[in-house]
């Protein structure tokens, strides 16, 4: 029994070490959050089109009315990797089963329409985040930021970063299954 | 050519480190008496590959040599020389290579100044040295070489962080390492002793110097630590549990509750295995906080170049040595012969006592810590363990700690009359009463914590202070012979009495800059008045000037109370060019009572723009917590030099006192 | 793989920012009482774009915006729980740098009167045996007496 109570020191240390090494090996980002809208029904937005763009802005109950897949996606003209991901949503819009919803994120009007005047326009509607409050009602970390909901309203997954290479394969792949 | 002999003295303190390792304790074995005395040589050369490396790569910085790679990523030819300097170890190649400094420094030490110790323990402390050693330097030389070539070399570096570039952080980590490496020999005198099978008081009384001279340091480069991030960060707060800061903290815990229960092995053979435990843990700790802070596992402000991969090497080194350790001590602790018998209220058990508080808190940051990784890998749930988990936790066991530990010095070894004790100070205890209602009615807006806080604080200070009176017959009122009295005082009971104080300092400076901090934030331009805690503060404009690798923004700000000018302070922005990142520069008016801390900024809102925001804070009673801390060390300073270590005079010493247990040399 | 995931992850968090330093006057509310729960709640909530640090003192954009978001929910009349509850509607319980009391979180929050009561049982044991009952009948009082003033004498510092 004496024996036993001297290993304890050990044995926490072991237990102490195999989260360690969990933590280590997985590949995790330690500041990457979880988002807390998965599996509920989309946040309340009403967002208002930029002007001079021809895509009309979206609400909540239009998003609803819709019954249909749609990909939510936060994007702004200062952001570099939103540059890089753009030709995936080119591709995607070619996809008539889906709506996709351009989010522009504390951005500036006239920044904003030059930028998607330069390198196209794939989104269905395009709402104007100019205060971010939308942002924070959908919990966002930065920019870009891609949402994949389903045809009853419910946020489904997050992807955080763009979405090229791997990750966009990832995201085809399961917006795929969305569409069964 | 010079860091190429850095690197190629690296390789050989490596060498020398294989075989420091292994041939003193392949010579007890065989009984080779030129093989155990070799520890003491082996140490001090591989001491001075090390230092020749370090100083090649210092010169490297000096003489801004852009081929080394290092150098390119951490510094700038327009830094300051005292910045070339010290960043040399701003940047994670550089710091471990400190690190391996100091630790094959005090494997030198060992060798000068440890000849009081038996020959054969010392070869055991030096090989289980050589085991960190070689450790260290392998994990720098194959995941983090200092010495690493660029080209062709740039034109110019990519600059030192201009956080890093202030003198507080430039003697920091310095410090805190000599705290944290320190323990290695600690460690190291931990692991002979269980090796050897043999726990003595003398053994108790060897290990104690190192021990101080690790837990001093330890402490001021905590305090160090906390008054930078205090005057340097802008939001006058010293403290935030961040995950690095508690991987600081948690060897300091348990260290000085090593501290406290090797006293009771020195004096009484007992608590053996505990304060084997103890010493192992300490450094454990340490090596842990390296690996945390390294490693990327955990999210903090202080992160260094994170890198999973360096991480699960210094894991492998965790590995090996704490669980090698720990296992050592399961094996060979149970038969370590237990100590003398003492009553339920003595010296023993209120050092029992102490140690309670002082590992308890230890696990509960440990805990804290931890848990949001705990949780994640368990549930995949993200969490968030911050200042109120351990503000809530920790503060009622540090409340307890300061109470109780104003008895301890009153407690006699094996029986304690408490009752007389008691009696004699309890006026003490109702002054102090008196003093936290006094501070009840004056504040009543105060936190329970700080109005308890300030009690504790001032019973631990006359407590303490009454007890050295006592110790010396102040009271007897019989003066003739006071300073023979004083004089003649063993150096360890004042140091010990100093550090108690130092302690009540800290308890206050800590429980009132917190719970009655003002702050009040303006607008300003030239003329703008803000009032903080009756100081009336005018903005006096702001001046440019251009520093040798910054621009800054300096604005003149009066200071006047009751009418009466004071001062001028002059808080700034500065823009460091290479980086182009920007550092708020604070000015401080200090005083005891409590400091006038004041910031600027520029507006976020375009609103306000040509107005600047003058940020105002009044910290009551600040300064006690740097104070107290130069207190704790001066305290740990003092105790070192008490006769009885005798660290480096040795002759005289053994002539007259033999060391109380023969070392048996067929141990192993 | 993970040079990209560092190029991205250092982008990724390219929030316009200011020179500005934590909260600003025209972020305060004029109602002291109000303004001071809400650096009370400010200095309790997590900044999701930083590395551990509340929002009370981070530059981040995100930040002043959620400064600014709790002060108006306090104006609108959430009390302190609701507007947190607000925020972990969001963000989930991460933005919370007090761990809520759940399941989950039962074992953290009561973890130091565990251990705490754990260590006074092994103290109080540690005690009982340093401290036997019985004495040897052939040792005098007087005796042990004798052996206790000598031993004080000699350990006295």
């Amino acid at each position: 029994m004496r024996r036993f109570v001297f290993l304890t020191p050990l044995a926490l240390s072991l237990i102490i070490g195999a989260f360690a090494v969990w933590g280590l090996l997985n590949d995790r980002n330690p500041s990457e959050i979880p988002s807390a809208l998965i599996n509920r029904s989309v946040p309340n937005f009403d967002l208002l089109p930029l002007p001079g763009l021809n895509s009309p802005g979206l609400s909540k109950k239009e998003l609803l009315n819709l019954e249909k897949v749609s990909v939510v996606n936060f994007f702004a003209s200062w952001c570099l990797p939103c540059r890089a991901e753009h030709q995936s949503f080119i591709k995607l819009s070619r996809n008539d089963d889906i709506e996709l919803l351009g989010i522009n994120y504390k951005d500036n009007d006239k920044d904003a329409l030059d930028w998607l005047t330069e390198l196209g326009n794939p989104y269905t509607y395009v709402g104007n985040d100019f205060s971010g409050r939308t942002g924070i009602d959908w919990g966002i970390t930065g920019v870009p930021e891609t949402f994949i909901v389903n045809k009853n309203g419910k946020v489904v997954h997050r992807f955080s970063g763009p979405l090229v290479g791997e990750r966009f394969e990832e995201f085809k792949e399961l917006l795929m299954l969305e569409l069964k | 050519m010079i860091p190429e002999l850095g690197q190629f003295s690296l390789i050989l303190a490596l060498l020398i480190a294989i075989v420091q390792s292994t041939l003193p304790i392949t010579g007890l074995v065989r009984k080779n008496s030129i093989w155990i005395n070799s520890a003491k040589y082996l140490a001090l050369l591989q001491f001075f590959l090390v230092l020749i490396a370090f100083m090649a790569l210092m010169r490297s910085y000096i003489v801004s040599d852009f081929t080394v790679t290092n150098v390119v990523n951490n510094s700038h030819s327009n830094k300051p020389l005292l910045y070339k300097i010290v960043g040399t170890w701003g940047n994670h190649e550089g710091s471990i290579l400190l690190w391996v400094l100091i630790l094959v420094a005090f494997g030198g030490a060992l060798s000068l100044f440890g000849s009081n110790i038996p020959t054969t323990l010392r070869a055991r402390v030096l090989s289980v040295q050589g085991w960190i050693c070689v450790g260290f330097i392998s994990f720098m030389l194959f995941t983090s070489n200092p010495f690493e070539r660029t080209f062709p070399p740039p034109l110019n570096g990519n600059d030192l962080n201009p956080l890093l570039q202030d003198i507080g952080l430039a003697i920091h980590p310095p410090l805190l390492y000599v705290g944290y490496v320190g323990f290695s020999i600690v460690f190291s005198f931990a692991i002979a002793a269980l090796l050897e099978g043999e726990v003595s008081s003398a053994w108790a009384r060897w290990v104690r110097p190192w021990i101080l001279i690790s837990w001093t340091s330890l402490s001021a480069g905590i305090a160090l630590g906390a008054w930078w991030a205090y005057y340097e960060l802008g939001w006058g707060g010293w403290w935030f549990w961040d995950p690095v800061e508690n991987v600081s903290f948690m060897p300091w815990l348990v260290g000085t509750a090593l501290l406290h229960s090797a006293i009771v092995t020195e004096k009484r053979g007992a608590f053996k295995a505990w304060t084997v435990l103890l010493a192992i843990l300490t450094f454990s700790l340490s090596l842990l906080g390296t690996f945390i802070v390294r490693s990327g596992l955990l999210t903090s402000v202080h992160s260094f170049a994170v890198d999973p991969e360096r991480g699960i090497y210094i894991l492998i080194l965790l590995a090996l040595s704490i669980g090698g350790s720990l296992l050592l001590f399961a094996y060979r602790a149970p038969s370590l012969e237990g100590g003398g018998l003492f009553s339920p209220i003595s010296r023993e058990s209120g050092l029992l006592l102490n140690n309670l508080f002082l590992t308890t808190s230890a696990a509960i940051v440990l805990f804290g810590t931890l848990y949001p990784l705990f949780l994640e890998g368990i549930t995949g749930e993200k969490i968030s363990v911050g200042p109120p988990f351990f503000n809530i936790s920790f503060t009622p066991i540090g409340l307890m700690l300061g109470s109780t530990m104003a008895i301890g010095p009153y407690l006699k070894w094996k029986k304690a009359d408490i009752a007389g004790i008691l009696s004699r100070i309890k006026f003490l205890i109702f002054v102090s009463l008196g003093v936290s209602l006094f501070v009840w009615y004056l504040k009543t807006s105060g936190p329970v914590f700080a109005i308890v806080g300030v009690g504790v604080s001032f019973w631990l200070f006359t407590a303490t202070l009454f007890e050295w009176m006592d110790r010396v017959k102040l009271i007897n009122k019989d003066y003739s012979d006071i300073f023979k009295r004083i004089r003649s005082q063993p150096r360890s009971a004042n140091g010990m009495t100093i550090a108690h104080l130092g302690m009540s300092f800290i308890i206050l400076g800590v429980v009132c800059s917190s719970a009655w901090k003002e702050e009040v934030i303006g607008f300003v331009e030239k003329g703008s008045q803000l009032e903080v805690a009756s100081f009336l503060v005018t903005f006096g404009g702001v001046s440019l000037y251009q520093g040798p690798n910054y621009n800054s923004e300096k604005a003149t700000v009066k200071v006047e109370k009751d009418g009466k000018f004071l001062e001028n302070l002059y808080p700034e922005r500065r823009s460091y060019l290479a980086t182009g990142t920007s550092t708020t520069e604070s000015a401080i008016r200090q005083s005891l009572a409590g400091d006038l801390y004041v910031t600027i900024s520029e507006p976020a809102n375009n609103k306000f723009k040509g107005k600047w925001v003058l940020r105002l804070i009044y910290e009551p009673l600040v300064n006690f917590i740097w104070l107290g801390a130069s207190f704790l060390a001066l305290g740990g300073i003092i105790s070192i030099t008490d006769k009885r270590y005798k660290v480096g005079r040795t002759f005289k010493y053994r002539r007259t006192k033999p060391a109380n247990k023969v070392v048996r040399l067929d141990n192993f | 793989m993970n040079h990209l995931k560092l190029f991205f992850i250092t982008f990724f968090y390219l929030v316009p920012m200011g020179s500005s330093m934590a909260v600003e006057p025209d972020e305060v509310l004029t109602d002291s009482k109000l303004e001071s729960r809400a650096r009370d709640i400010s200095t309790n909530v997590r900044c999701v774009v930083c590395q551990n640090e509340p929002i009370d003192t981070s530059n981040s954009g995100v930040a002043r915006d959620l400064r600014i978001l709790i002060r108006e929910r306090l104006l609108a009349g959430d009390s302190n729980k609701e507007v947190f509850k607000y925020l972990v509607d969001r963000y989930g319980n991460f933005i919370l740098f007090k761990p809520p009391l759940t399941l989950s979180t039962a074992l953290l929050w009561f973890m130091p009167l565990l251990v705490f009561t754990l260590g006074v049982i092994i103290l109080v044991g540690a005690l009982k045996k340093a401290s036997p009952l019985k004495r040897s009948k052939t040792f005098s009082v007087s005796n042990e007496k004798k052996l206790d003033v000598l031993e004080n004498e000699k350990e006295k510092d």
